[in-house]
């Protein structure tokens, strides 16, 4: 595919892009600072997640957010990926394999790769709905092979190594959390910044038209599959590079890093963090390792109030919580965020009382099943609550009821409030354009 | 040959079954655009709803109430969710039906408990079919309903449970009226029509998005049919759902995304190739044994050859997915190029 360009004639003028070199530092020095404010155990090791989770979420959404391809069965990539990294951490300590530590994360990325490369040929025939079915399928492949063969994924209790081999290079041996952190936050923005390029690319706007409009991109002379083919390969690289990391990480593979959970759940955050901006998927993985790690131990019901968040983001911000930030960063840029935050007060306020009365039923419910023979006492927050008697119920059911009648109010005089506020900046964009 | 015989319906019982999934599901697809991914939970949910109803009524109108009951929530689904993110692209509207997933299994285990309920056959359903004798003195015969001890003590005796026999009932039976349904009845030239031509028919006086609730709803229903008579036949477990979850969505793709006739073609052929391995003892390294070729522990491989055909038989309808892929891309009765 050889294309000339026009290039135009005249001087460009373009100016240094100060925000952006702005937003990697910061970004860069998040990374370097954070585990120096957080210095308990439980945080380096929730940071260390994070940024093994940005890598994974941000190669997922290479395939859902810039092309447009949903697919059930990511976690196959990470997680061979994974696997091959931890067999080759294995060679490298028996000493079969001269390979520093460090670069291992890179075998578990080729090997992404090069499975990317054997599936995304059968899975990349098509788009769309059929895509997602057989991505899916192939998930389910994998993680029955998993089963089958207990030399490669080690059955039951996984395949263990060990990531200190050796002398300390400079110091480092990668026994301590610190370090492995270190490297990973390395990778993290290396992959980052890596990722972000690809979208500048041809390639990376030829995706974003693959998504857009397959058809057209057809006619206009390109293989629609070669595109998505070469994306999911991409994609297939970095999440394998996230599974290699997390394998030097935990020490252990276990055959649950391919199932259909992890792809469910590489799933879920990309999209909660937001598909359809670049940085969504970097909230995603926070969420994820917040949920995953916090959410769980705090309330048995995670998964229901996960779904349950999920489903309404879909059908009220399919952009994600992204999207609702840079909604909300453009009201402000407009000034007019000065009008809304007492509705914004308002809906926080009925939304709590509403959720507040919803989780205390859940919760009691959650009790009453799992708990029960220990009593009718149950304690949530510090309240205890007798889940056997009417009150309890009734009271939790008021307060949902009220919450929700008065987040309905709420929500209706936002919404007029927030029309009107974009129909406003809408009309300052297009005065601003005519005035130019 | 009796085991053979006994497992050949098994695995035909199986097929039907997924069809009564596939076929709700094809359906919704191809009217839709929509792929339901909770279609497995609705038919965990049929399961669960019938349990507790037959606790109330018995069997038989639970058998009846259940999908009903369920194929309500689903149009509500549809409704008042589906509905809503249509105008967003099919992406949304996957995922909508993913979360509602993850949704509805989590309320079912709030509400029934994590571990699987005593939801067995009623008595009417209890015991088997027929069986088959093989003795040595007279042969293969076949006697109805459970044969005596003293003639199972002389010879083998292969029992066909009822409950698989009603699975394969309800089933033909389902197959027939959802024909009948679509080629007889007005509602059904509808429904045809809004398959092919939604705006033409929205223009010629139908209410389309009605027409789709009412599809997606039959659609749960079925589903939820399904569940009850799998409810009885295998264990009722949350569990259920990702059982047949990623199965019915192969044989969609098996059979030709979209295409009714292909979704029985790939129900059938999937639930044979469930269930006729399990009767075959051998794997590949027995089979190059067979053919004079030396197997050891060191030969390349080994650890595959040595698999025996009953332990790959949960990956062989994946694989059989893959090859159609490879060969058949739009299925063996789809007419999608897409």
């Amino acid at each position: 595919m050889s294309h000339i360009r026009a290039r135009s004639a005249h001087f460009h003028f373009k100016p240094y892009n100060v925000g952006r070199w702005f937003l990697w530092g910061l970004y860069a020095l998040v990374l370097v600072v954070a585990p120096l404010l957080w210095t308990s155990g439980l945080a380096q090791t929730m940071l260390t997640q994070i940024g093994i989770g940005i890598i994974a979420c941000l190669a997922y959404n290479l395939l859902l957010g810039q092309g447009g391809m949903l697919s059930f069965g990511h976690a196959v990539y990470s997680g061979l990926g994974a696997y091959l990294a931890i067999h080759t951490l294995n060679l490298v300590s028996s000493g079969q394999l001269p390979l520093p530590v460090s670069l291992v994360p890179l075998v578990g990325g080729l090997a992404g790769l090069a499975f990317a490369a054997l599936f995304g040929f059968v899975s990349t025939k098509k788009a769309g709905t059929p895509f997602a079915m057989i991505t899916l399928g192939l998930g389910e492949l994998i993680w029955s092979m998993s089963l089958m063969l207990p030399e490669f994924f080690g059955g039951e209790g996984g395949i263990s190594g060990n990531r200190v081999v050796g002398p300390p290079v400079l110091g480092i041996s990668f026994g301590p959390q610190i370090q492995v952190y270190y490297l990973i936050a390395v990778y993290c923005f290396i992959c980052t910044a890596a990722l972000f390029a690809l979208t500048r690319t041809p390639l990376g706007r030829m995706l974003n038209a693959v998504r857009d409009n397959p058809e057209r991109v057809e006619f206009v002379g390109y293989d629609t599959r070669w595109v998505r083919f070469l994306a999911f390969m991409i994609s297939g690289f970095f999440a394998g590079i996230a599974g290699g990391l997390a394998a030097l990480n935990f020490e252990i593979v276990t055959a649950e890093v391919v199932g259909a959970a992890r792809s469910g759940a590489y799933l879920l955050f990309t999209f909660l963090g937001g598909a359809t901006f670049f940085f969504g998927p970097i909230l995603g993985a926070v969420l994820m390792v917040v949920a995953l790690v916090l959410l769980s131990e705090l309330t048995k019901a995670w998964l229901l109030y996960l779904g349950l968040v999920f489903l309404f983001m879909v059908m009220y911000a399919p952009g994600g919580f992204s999207s609702l930030i840079m909604m909300n960063l453009r009201v402000a840029a407009y000034g007019r965020l000065r009008k809304l935050w007492t509705s914004y007060l308002a809906l926080f306020g009925t939304g709590l009382t509403m959720l507040a009365g919803a989780a205390v039923m859940i919760e009691m419910l959650y009790f009453l099943q799992l708990d029960a023979a220990m009593g009718g006492e149950m304690r949530l927050l510090g309240v205890s609550l007798n889940t056997a008697g009417v009150d309890a119920w009734a009271g939790a059911a008021f307060v949902l009821l009220v919450g929700a009648g008065l987040f309905e109010l709420t929500r209706r005089q936002f919404k007029l409030e927030w029309d009107e506020a974009q129909e406003q900046i809408e009309k300052e964009i297009k005065r601003k354009e005519e005035t130019l | 040959m009796d085991q053979f015989l006994i497992n050949l319906l098994n695995g035909l019982s199986s097929g039907l079954l997924l069809f009564m999934l596939s076929s709700g599901l094809t359906l919704i697809f191809s009217m839709m655009g929509v792929l339901n991914f909770a279609h497995a939970s609705f038919y965990m949910l049929g399961a669960f709803v019938a349990y507790t109803l037959s606790q109330w009524l018995g069997f038989w109108p639970a058998l009846l109430l259940a999908p009903l009951v369920v194929g309500v929530v689903g149009a509500g689904f549809e409704r008042f969710a589906l509905r809503r993110v249509h105008k967003f692209g099919p992406v949304p509207e996957l995922l909508i039906t993913f979360g509602l997933s993850y949704v509805m299994l989590e309320l079912v285990q709030l509400i029934w408990g994590r571990t699987a309920v005593p939801f067995g056959p009623p008595a009417a359903l209890q015991g088997s079919a027929f069986t088959l004798v093989q003795s040595a003195a007279n042969g293969l015969s076949l006697v109805l309903g459970d044969a005596p001890a003293q003639l199972c003590a002389a010879a083998m005796c292969s029992k066909f449970p009822l409950t698989r026999a009603f699975v394969m009932l309800v089933s033909l039976l389902m197959l027939v009226a959802l024909w009948a349904l679509l080629t007889r009845t007005r509602v059904g030239l509808v429904i045809q029509a809004a398959l092919t031509h939604p705006e033409m028919v929205e223009a010629l006086g139908h209410n389309v998005p009605a027409v789709m609730m009412l599809v997606f709803g039959s659609g749960c229903a079925l589903a939820a049919l399904a569940g009850v008579i799998g409810g009885i036949t295998f264990v009722t477990e949350p569990s259920m759902a990702v059982i047949v979850g990623s199965i019915i969505f192969v044989v969609v793709v098996v059979g030709g995304v979209g295409s009714l006739a292909g979704a029985f073609v790939g129900s059938i052929l999937i639930g044979l190739l469930q269930t006729l391995p399990l009767t075959v003892d051998g794997s590949l390294a027995s089979w190059l044994t067979g053919l004079g070729v030396k197997v050891s522990e060191q030969t390349f491989g080994y650890p595959i050859l040595k698999l025996s055909l009953v332990q790959v038989t949960p990956i062989l309808p994946y694989l059989l997915m893959v090859l159609i892929l490879i060969f058949r891309p739009k299925g063996l009765l789809g007419t999608r190029e897409d």
